[in-house]
């Protein structure tokens, strides 16, 4: 297990996959996965392509892990916007009305053989029953 | 086959405004000029579309939809109406009508994206311009917190770093510095990058702003990066003939937020002491800018605006979309052009799947997955016209390319009906 600082933000694959529809194979390939550092994939034993939990106060989800081509940022993880990254945060505003979407503490642990929950799953979770 | 020139890409804030589409048999076939998600989003908008209402899941007529969502906007207490940042500048002047009719709290995306930088600028102002001023006389150029690369892919070529101005030619006569927390794909075509630690803009901000006014510092580092770097950071801003400095989310989500902006538009306002410089902030929905401007124009307030008291009121963290569903608020939402489920903490989610939910969407999405009513429409600047704000507030006229599938009609259209309905049953 490692401890980061999660960011969550737009990817170019995000925008793209997104407008292929947010049903679609591609924007899940494309969207759940956690971009990490070189050196954080190696002190987690994990290579890129293999799922890792990602947990932080307010939820967790199993995601890709890739390695990241804008390194380095070791300590930090990247989830870009998406179903996954959000139930990962604090719905505090702190009289914002913008829950902080990015510099949240994290910790990411190995999970090869835990499935990616597809959109539709990941909300009955969330809503604890069928949509 | 019919080719259409200088069409507006309704994706995100760039607004570019010269792609062109080869039309043929009512689809667009080809796209020249745009980045990779426009020739996406004109090519594939037909991809995951929904053709027909529908209530609970029942596909219902168009009529039935309307006449159900007039029903729960009428019978609703506090309803919430949020979106807007992907639909057409008309079609929110009648969500404004709407929300006042019901005495409803009307918010947009804007207050989980560039909603702080409002609130920094309501306190503390703004230096800006357009991007044409900056096309054509920035010399220096700062992206903090935003990736263009990746976000608003033709932002640096068409308007910024490497775009070829009036007086400064293009990326060779310019010096480009990005801050940032990874090193981005923006961050591999600057000049200087900082690497700054997360959570920490605040202080490099306020810093460099103490080493513009008084130039040295005494602290040996902050925010991770050296005080010789900043002072000369420092010195390169105030030596340039014209500065902008574009800012995006990674200022406004992270520690500080709004105070963040604040702190940002402190430092232009004191490099505005020695030369000219501005600030421009990386507008991420096509016409999120739009939301804002006609909220403020129609209500005197840009976002989060409750109308429950009879008069428009605003009170960001109390009146903003995430805080009212967090605290189980709102007893019906419309939401229109916009997908809360797929963006917004667990918390607001779960609350949102507990009361009706209208939706107004051209497509599948995880929120018309817990909506009540769905009600499709066209694609705005594909399949209807509109205008849109680019995100310096330049307003854009979107295209109608092609003929909706039969039967949709645009956001503006479906609004028009539910609004002369409330306006009958309400009255
Ligand atoms: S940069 Fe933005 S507006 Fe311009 S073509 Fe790409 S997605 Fe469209």
């Amino acid at each position: 297990m490692i401890k980061v600082i999660l960011i969550t933000g737009r990817s170019l694959n995000q925008g793209v996959s997104k407008e292929l529809g947010k049903f679609s194979k591609e924007y899940m390939e494309k969207v759940a996965v956690c971009e990490l550092d070189p050196e954080d994939l190696k002190l987690l034993g994990v290579s890129s392509g293999q799922n890792v939990k990602v947990k932080t106060k307010y939820g967790e989800v199993v995601v890709k892990a890739t390695e990241s081509t804008q390194a380095p940022h070791k300590g930090i993880a990247f989830i870009p916007y998406g179903p996954w990254a959000s139930i990962l945060m604090p719905s505090a505003t702190e009289s914002t009305g913008m829950p902080s979407l990015k510099g949240i503490e994290a910790t990411i642990e190995p999970a090869k053989d835990e499935e990616i929950l597809d959109p539709e799953k990941l909300i009955k979770m969330v809503v604890g029953r069928e949509p | 086959m019919k080719t259409v020139r200088n069409v507006v890409c309704p994706f995100c804030g760039s607004l570019c405004d010269d792609i062109e589409v080869d039309i043929e048999d009512n689809r667009v076939v080809k796209v020249r000029k745009g980045c990779a998600i426009s020739a996406t989003k004109f090519t594939k908008y037909n991809e995951e579309r929904i053709y027909k209402p529908r209530i609970d899941g029942r596909e219902v007529s168009l009529e039935e939809a309307i006449n159900e969502a007039v029903e729960i906007l009428a019978n609703a207490k506090y309803p919430a109406l949020y979106g807007w940042s992907c639909t057409s500048t008309e079609a929110i002047n009648i969500g404004i009508e709407i929300a006042e009719l019901v005495g409803g709290v009307m918010d947009n995306t804007a207050s989980v994206c560039h909603g702080p930088t409002i609130l920094g600028e309501q306190d503390a102002g703004i230096s800006t311009c357009t991007l044409g001023q900056v096309k054509n006389r920035a010399e220096l150029i700062i992206y903090w917190g935003c990736n263009p690369a990746h976000a608003h892919p033709r932002h640096m070529a068409r308007y910024s770093a490497a775009s070829r101005g009036r007086f400064v030619k293009g990326r060779k006569e310019r010096t480009v510095i990005v801050v940032d927390v990874r090193k981005t794909h923006t961050a591999k075509t600057a000049d200087i990058f900082i690497q700054i630690k997360p959570n920490s803009d605040f202080e490099l901000l306020t810093a460099l702003r103490w080493a513009v006014k008084n130039g040295e510092l005494e602290q040996e580092e902050i925010a991770g990066i050296p005080a010789e770097k900043i002072e000369e950071l420092a010195d390169m801003l105030i030596s340039c003939r014209f500065g902008a400095l574009f800012f995006g989310l990674g200022l406004t989500m992270s520690a500080g937020k709004a105070r963040n902006i604040e702190a940002a538009v402190n430092l232009v306002r004191e490099l505005n002491n020695y030369t000219k410089f501005v600030m421009v902030p990386m507008r991420g929905h096509f016409n999120v800018t739009g939301a804002n401007e006609v909220m403020a124009w129609a209500t005197g307030f840009p976002f989060a605006v409750d109308f429950s008291r009879g008069y428009p009121f605003y009170n960001p963290g109390d009146t903003t979309f995430v805080d009212v569903l967090t605290r189980g608020d709102c007893d019906a939402a419309l939401i229109v052009a916009s997908d809360p489920v797929s963006g917004f903490p667990a918390e607001a989610i779960r609350n949102l799947a507990k009361i009706p939910v209208i939706t107004l969407d051209p497509h599948e999405t995880l929120t018309t997955m817990i909506s009540k009513v769905v009600i499709p429409t066209a694609v705005v600047g594909i399949e209807a016209e509109g205008s849109a704000y680019r995100m310096d507030a330049v307003p854009l006229r979107l295209k109608k390319l092609v003929e909706p599938p039969p039967g949709i009609l645009s956001d503006e259209e479906v609004l028009k009906m539910i609004l002369k309905k409330l306006k009958e049953r309400v009255k």
